[in-house]
């Protein structure tokens, strides 16, 4: 075992410990930016003036009415930017621009001496536009030869002969659409000079160090001019990796101009039409199964939505292309990815960050195949897992392959998914309205950023005399429960208990140039890092309480504030040591330090290990389908999880819970609208408000919720043997979407091939049963013409209902079978 | 939307207040009981929302999640009427209501139900079970879910409900529906509200339900923003009204409070009329007792205007199986403690949930101004989009529903979301089957034309037939047809159709399998 993930007795890592702002939570006492904010009474309020163009270059911007309002301050505009009018990280994003590239594209922001004097301000600046051509949809994109970023292929083996070898080829397309973060608390700045004179800004970011920096180059000051703090945040789930960090820099910049300190807090419609969200993704595939129902092939094609800006997107298409796979062994591959620049708002970072995309299209094929082949879909899914030794798409070996499988039967016999599956379809068989589905589906999810410099981080952490132990490190909590982590990991390398250790905000003048807290790295970075720093002053405490106990060091023990020597009758306490340490002028603090080691990556071949291990999961979910209206309930959710030697039991069963729901929300209810008429509102948002951006609520909670954290699950070389586990259980929702199509398909006749809309709202699958039952009735027509006729494997093409005037938003898919010759 | 710094503004406060207890000094300045102690609404401005002012006071826990009711990041409690002379603790989104309109009032927010050394029992369960990750939407919950925790009764057997989501403890979790949380997945939220126990006999906020809640208090609020007015009476309200013609009305606020927030709507005059004791009755009128004449016929429900869902919900009491189950469906438990009946008629809106309920109830409209009461049927009420024979100087003083009531009734919500949505299309029947033909039929639809819609042709096409398959074929065909639905973010026009002709179908089915209020059996 590496000494990274092994644990000493009486680890306080493995607790099931609740979140270490838990009782701050409850009672209202913790604060978030934006109640900082409410105390600085001297503060400026800044509001953005948006744009009402999808695309325009702006030919005039009056602000002297708006300065006219009482309690104007000022108006912040490019001409006011002393360094570089760019808020981004490829110098595409700018602050205040002069092009608008979206509906509601902030063009210049009003600071008032209230919410409402910087409201009604804003509302009197004047824009003039000429207006341009705009690009709404991705197929408005392709169409226009809009795209942005490098496009990039994922290629093993012969797809062509694979193909045309293949016993059935199926093919499909599927537009699935995007997501909005959502996160409860909207984005919040808030920056005023301090005491030292020092720019401090408070800010609701994933990422402080990148907030810094690009507060530092749009002032032109040095990074060291500039303290970024991120206390908490009311949710991030990726929307806070790059997006905060221009809304930082106007706070700032208003600060500096003004002398006053800036407070900058969107509103819920501002945040959704402001700020990046998940990219939609069109995608086309072609899949060969030989007559095992292997996998023998797949073509595709993957088109991301990159809104105006590249963002993240690149890194985002990346995942999609390392993910398309799942869980399977694909031999011949040949997928295409690319982006679309599109005059929508940019398109970031979201829990997944492009695996969902990708892990969406290989279940699609599987659960389009599976009725067309005549095997049980849980089957099919299993006959293809990655084998021990098989390597993925893009060369790296799948470790720990055979945990999938493990996994998947261990899910199989605790949610008794054979005995449900039977009385599903008793149920199936008496009820004609009402239709349940059973689905399992796998998750295999690589764990580092693709992009190896960032897999870094570092940690600072203090002994004080008395034993109390302060630490900082460089990942920021937004929920995940990272802090709560970092504390256990201190206190288990420190051998003190829990309660010994308090945890400091995350800032940039404690660890610097950290990496954001993505990829679901925050632990595995973060917590090597505080380890790393922790074991420097437990080996200098060690060799001074060796000369205490008469021991020799390595026999000196840390455990529950208790240092002991093997063999030595006394005991000290930590406190006693530390003082001693201090008395002898031993060092009680250390910076620690952490790189991920064994990545590499060759994004020309797409080919290297990215990775450095995957996680694995699988769950299974039963809904129930009214078959008059295509609303639905999801019953019961069993799941199985692999978080490696869980840190903090509790902590990882909510992340896996939390990200599965999310994961259910994208998939099935959360629908963004865009006005894509050619009317004055053209690129509009119109779903831009909690009213009409509907996220989950308690009646999308499954009724029984089982999560159980798959043992034999040790992590070597990682942080006391546990895994990664904020992104991955986002995709095991994908049972949801296929235990819909399951139901629906109980709606058509045997082998009825359901083509399903994503999201699968109500509307959604209401259409899918149309077209099932539209399917059953042409087949006992049929039966009837030609007795003895089978329907198995027929196109469903030629069986949509013809009376809607608006059809499943899918094209039917070209189904059809065709026989190896 | 926050007002933080206002210039200070001269405030009067003309009105007689009613003293209704030892505070009569400090009475004659407005302000709000918050966690135990009063504090003086001072130079607040008149849109002010109690969510801002209470962060300004300090008071961070609510939170500002959406400004328009849907989150519950901001839900706090409130000391309301129980029916029973005693006091109810409601949850209420604080986004919403303007301060002034809880002048005299009593608050309780997350940081008053207990503190971090003396949880209150729902944070302890909260904070014990990972009920919260990043904290953002807690505090609000853990008042929703408090104000659950003590309604009275909770932990006996409930009476037929038309929902299953009771916990073993009593606990509806209908309470949290206005609640959202985006990082646990709900589950632990769930486990933390179904394992509370009953409130300790000695816990202050449990004995604060024995004596009466704050009675209302008249206020007279004048900021430069604009003039807040809660008459004291419904003739003052209602000469208020005729003198100041531009003058709102509000009740509720839920409806008015996000055109305030989201859309800038500011008032120079708002008038509360929610607390006037005459738009606050529910009774049953029958026979000679009738005030005025009417067209209702001699029997009927009579429910105040100035009345929240949720208490004519509690005290209603499953009389009408029809609104017993259209309620859950309507917005959430927050929404339903503030919002009222006149409110959701007053806003004249084509997607409101009420009215198709009421129509097919066949119930009237009691309108009153100085000049006197009259009663319009509900389908005469609705003109246009968003506009009724309402005039300016009239307020909705009550609805009355017609007895006795039809025997199969259902209401039908489509929309995307189960718990908390806009209807896409709202559909509600009342019918009666003598001898299996069709004697009654009224159906009211929402969603599918500028205004609710009695569904006549429909009506027409079920009445003196027999209900039966062919009858159910043939009159869906015309229910398809009825109404003029559009398509939006919400449904497309052809789902909104469908949806109509599929809906007497699923009613057919559903009474075949006894799954439709029926108070006598029905014979197929
Ligand atoms: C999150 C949320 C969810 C919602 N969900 C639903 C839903 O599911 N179904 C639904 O139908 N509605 C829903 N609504 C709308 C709203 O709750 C209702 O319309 C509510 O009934 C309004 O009542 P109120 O007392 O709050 O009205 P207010 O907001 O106080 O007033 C609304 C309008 O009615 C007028 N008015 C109020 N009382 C009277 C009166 N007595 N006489 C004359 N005019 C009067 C006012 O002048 C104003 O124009 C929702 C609202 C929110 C914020
Ligand atoms: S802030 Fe969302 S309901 Fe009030
Ligand atoms: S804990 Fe984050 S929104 Fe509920």
């Amino acid at each position: 075992m590496s000494t990274l993930s092994k644990r000493p007795v009486n680890p306080v890592v493995g607790a099931s410990e609740p979140h270490e702002s838990a009782v701050g939570h409850v009672t209202g006492r913790a604060l978030y930016t934006d109640d900082i904010s409410t105390v600085r009474r001297d503060a400026l309020v800044a509001w953005p003036v948006q744009s009402t163009q999808a695309h325009a270059l702006i030919t005039a911007l009056r602000t002297d009415r708006a300065l006219a309002v009482p309690g104007v301050v000022r108006v912040l505009t490019a001409d006011d930017v002393p360094g570089h009018n760019d808020a981004g990280i490829w110098g595409d994003e700018p602050l205040f621009p002069t092009e608008v590239m979206y509906y509601g594209h902030a063009i210049c922001w009003v600071l008032g001496e209230s919410t409402e004097a910087a409201r009604l301000g804003a509302a009197a600046v004047e824009v003039e536009y000429e207006t341009l051509p705009s690009v709404i949809t991705v197929s408005e994109a392709i169409a226009a030869g809009s795209f942005q970023g490098t496009p990039r292929v994922s290629r093993r083996g012969d797809i062509d002969a694979a193909l045309s070898q293949a016993a059935h080829v199926f093919s499909g397309e599927i537009e699935t659409s995007g997501q909005e973060h959502f996160y409860l608390e909207t984005h919040a700045s808030l920056a005023y000079y301090d005491e030292g004179d020092q720019l401090y800004v408070q800010c609701s970011t994933q990422n402080p160090s990148e907030a810094q920096a690009v507060v530092a180059h749009v002032l032109g000051l040095p990074r060291n001019a500039i303290t970024v703090q991120s206390l908490r945040m009311g949710g991030g789930f990726g929307g806070k990796e790059t997006q905060p960090h221009g809304l930082a820099a106007v706070a700032a910049l208003g600060a500096t101009l003004t002398g006053r300190p800036v407070r900058l807090r969107l509103n819920r419609t501002q945040d959704i039409t402001i700020t990046g969200k998940r990219p939609g993704f069109q995608m086309t595939w072609t899949a060969g199964f030989n007559d095992d129902g292997l996998l023998v092939g797949l073509k595709a094609s993957m088109t991301a939505d990159g809104g105006w800006c590249l963002d993240l997107m690149q890194a985002v298409l990346s995942r999609a292309l390392c993910h398309f796979d799942n869980a399977y062994w694909i031999p011949a591959v040949e997928v295409h990815g690319r982006i679309v620049k599109t005059h929508k708002t940019s398109q970031t970072a979201f829990r997944g960050f492009g695996g969902p995309q990708g892990v969406l299209l290989i279940e699609d094929v599987f659960g389009k195949a599976a009725p067309a082949l005549g095997i049980d879909p849980a089957e099919l899914r299993r006959r293809n897992f990655y084998a021990p030794g098989q390597a993925t798409p893009y060369g790296q070996v799948v470790k720990d392959a055979e945990r999938m499988p493990k996994i998947w039967s261990k899910l199989l016999e605790s949610c008794a998914f054979e005995r449900r599956q039977n009385e599903i379809a008793a149920f199936n068989d008496s009820h004609a309205h009402v239709k349940r589905g059973l689905a399992i589906t796998p998750i295999k999810f690589g764990i580092s950023f693709n992009a190896s410099f960032f897999n870094q981080a570092g940690a600072l952490v203090l002994v004080y005399q008395d034993g109390s132990v302060l630490i900082n490190h460089g990942g920021t909590e937004m929920g995940q429960g990272l802090h709560t982590k970092m504390i256990q990991v201190a206190a288990t390398a420190l051998g003190v208990p829990r309660s010994a250790v308090r945890l400091a905000p995350t800032r940039t003048d404690k660890v610097p140039n950290t990496s954001a807290t993505a990829a679901s790295t925050g632990a595995d970075l973060n917590g090597a890092a505080v380890k790393n720093a922790c074991d420097q002053i437990r080996e200098r405490m060690a060799v001074v309480a060796s000369g205490l106990l008469g021991v020799n060091p390595a026999d000196v023990r840390f455990s529950d504030g208790a240092v002991t020597g093997l063999g030595a009758a006394e005991q000290l306490s930590f406190a006693e040591v530390a003082t001693a340490a201090y008395l002898q002028r031993v060092q009680l603090s250390a910076a620690g330090y952490y790189r991920t080691e064994g990545l590499h990556w060759d994004q020309e071949s797409w080919t290297g290990s990215p990775f450095s291990y995957f996680a694995f999961g699988a769950a299974a979910t039963e809904v129930e389908v009214d078959g008059f209206t295509g609303a639905y309930r999801t019953r019961r959710v069993d799941i199985v999880h692999d978080v490696g030697d869980s840190l903090s039991p509790m902590i990882d069963v909510g992340q896996i819970e939390g990200g599965y729901v999310q994961g259910a929300g994208w998939l099935t209810l959360e629908d963004l609208r865009w006005d894509t008429s050619n009317g004055p509102t053209r690129g509009r948002l119109l779903t831009q408000s909690a009213s009409t951006y509907k996220i989950p609520s308690f009646s999308e909670m499954p009724e029984e919720f089982n999560v159980t954290l798959f043992d034999e699950a040790h992590e070597e070389g990682s942080i006391y043997g546990s895994k990664a586990v904020g992104e991955p259980p986002l995709m095991l929702a994908l049972s949801v979407r296929e235990a819909l199509r399951q139901a629906v398909g109980g709606f058509g006749p045997a082998g009825h091939p359901v083509t399903l809309a994503s999201p699968a709202t109500p509307e959604a699958v209401f259409w899918a049963v149309d077209e099932a039952r539209a399917a059953t009735q042409a087949a006992t027509t049929q039966s009837a013409m030609t007795p003895g006729t089978t329907t198995q494997g027929t196109s469903t093409a030629a069986a949509v209902t013809t009376d809607s005037e608006q059809p499943p938003s899918l094209t039917p898919e070209r189904s059809s079978i065709l026989a190896n010759p | 939307m926050n007002e933080h710094r206002r210039p200070v503004s001269p405030r009067t406060n003309e009105s007689a207040i009613p003293n209704t207890d030892d505070e009569s000094t400090s009475r004659a300045l407005p302000g709000v009981t918050v966690n135990g102690q009063r504090q003086l609404l001072g130079d607040v401005a008149s849109h002010t929302t109690a969510l801002n002012w209470l962060r300004d006071l300090g008071l961070t826990g609510a939170k500002e999640g959406c400004a328009e009711g849907e989150c519950g990041a901001c839900a706090v409690m409130v000391a309301s009427p129980d029916g029973a002379g005693g006091t109810a603790w409601t949850s209420v989104n604080s986004c919403l209501v303007p301060i002034a309109a809880l002048d005299g009032q009593e608050v309780v927010t997350a940081e008053g139900l207990g503190s971090p050394d003396d949880l209150h029992p729902v944070q302890s369960k909260m904070a014990g079970n990972g009920s919260s990750q990043c904290g953002y939407c807690t505090a609000g919950f853990a008042c929703s879910m408090a104000t659950e925790f003590y309604r009275r009764g909770r932990s006996e057997p409930e009476p037929e409900s038309p929902c299953d989501e009771h916990g073993p403890n009593g606990f509806d979790l209908h309470a949290l529906s206005g609640n959202l949380c985006r990082c646990t997945g709900y589950r632990p939220i769930r486990d933390a509200a179904y394992a509370l126990g009953d409130p300790d006999p000695a816990d202050a906020l449990a004995q604060r339900r024995d004596r009466p809640a704050p009675a209302p208090v008249a206020t007279d609020l004048r900021a430069p923003d604009g003039r807040f007015v809660r008459p004291g009476s419904l003739d003052e309200a209602l000469g208020l009204m005729a003198e100041n013609p531009g003058a709102t009305v509000i009740a509720g606020c839920t409806d008015w409070g996000v055109e305030v927030n989201l859309r800038g709507r500011r008032e120079e005059l708002v008038i509360a009329i929610d607390q006037l004791a005459e738009l606050r009755t529910l009774r049953t009128v029958t026979g000679t007792s009738t005030p005025t004449e009417t067209t209702t016929g001699n029997t009927f429900i009579e429910i105040g205007a100035g009345l929240t869902l949720s208490e004519v919900e509690r005290d209603l009491d499953g009389q009408i199986p029809l609104l017993t189950e259209m309620f859950p469906e309507f917005a959430s438990r927050l929404i339903r403690n503030r919002a009222t009946f006149g409110g959701n008629l007053g806003t004249g809106s084509p997607i409101g949930d009420t009215p198709p309920a009421l129509l097919a109830l066949g119930a009237q409209v009691v309108l009153v101004s100085l000049d006197g009461d009259r009663e319009v049927p509900l389908d005469e009420y609705f003109t246009g989009y968003r506009t009724t024979v309402r005039k300016p100087t009239e307020l909705i003083g009550s609805i009355r529903i017609p007895l006795p009531l039809a025997p199969i009734t259902a209401f039908h919500k489509i929309s995307k979301r189960r718990f908390d949505d806009i209807s896409s299309v709202a559909l509600a029947f009342a019918l009666q089957v003598d001898d299996g033909i069709v004697t009654r039929a009224t159906i009211g639809l929402g969603g599918v034309a500028a205004t609710p819609l009695r569904a006549y042709a429909t009506e027409d096409a079920l009445l003196g037939t027999r209900w039966d398959e062919q009858t159910v074929a043939h009159a869906s065909a015309v229910l398809g047809a009825e109404g003029t639905p559009m398509e939006d973010h919400r449904a497309s026009a052809a789902y909104r159709r469908i949806m109509l002709s599929q809906a007497l179908p699923k009613l057919f089915a559903q009474a075949a399998e006894g799954r439709v209020d029926a108070g006598e059996e029905v014979s197929l």
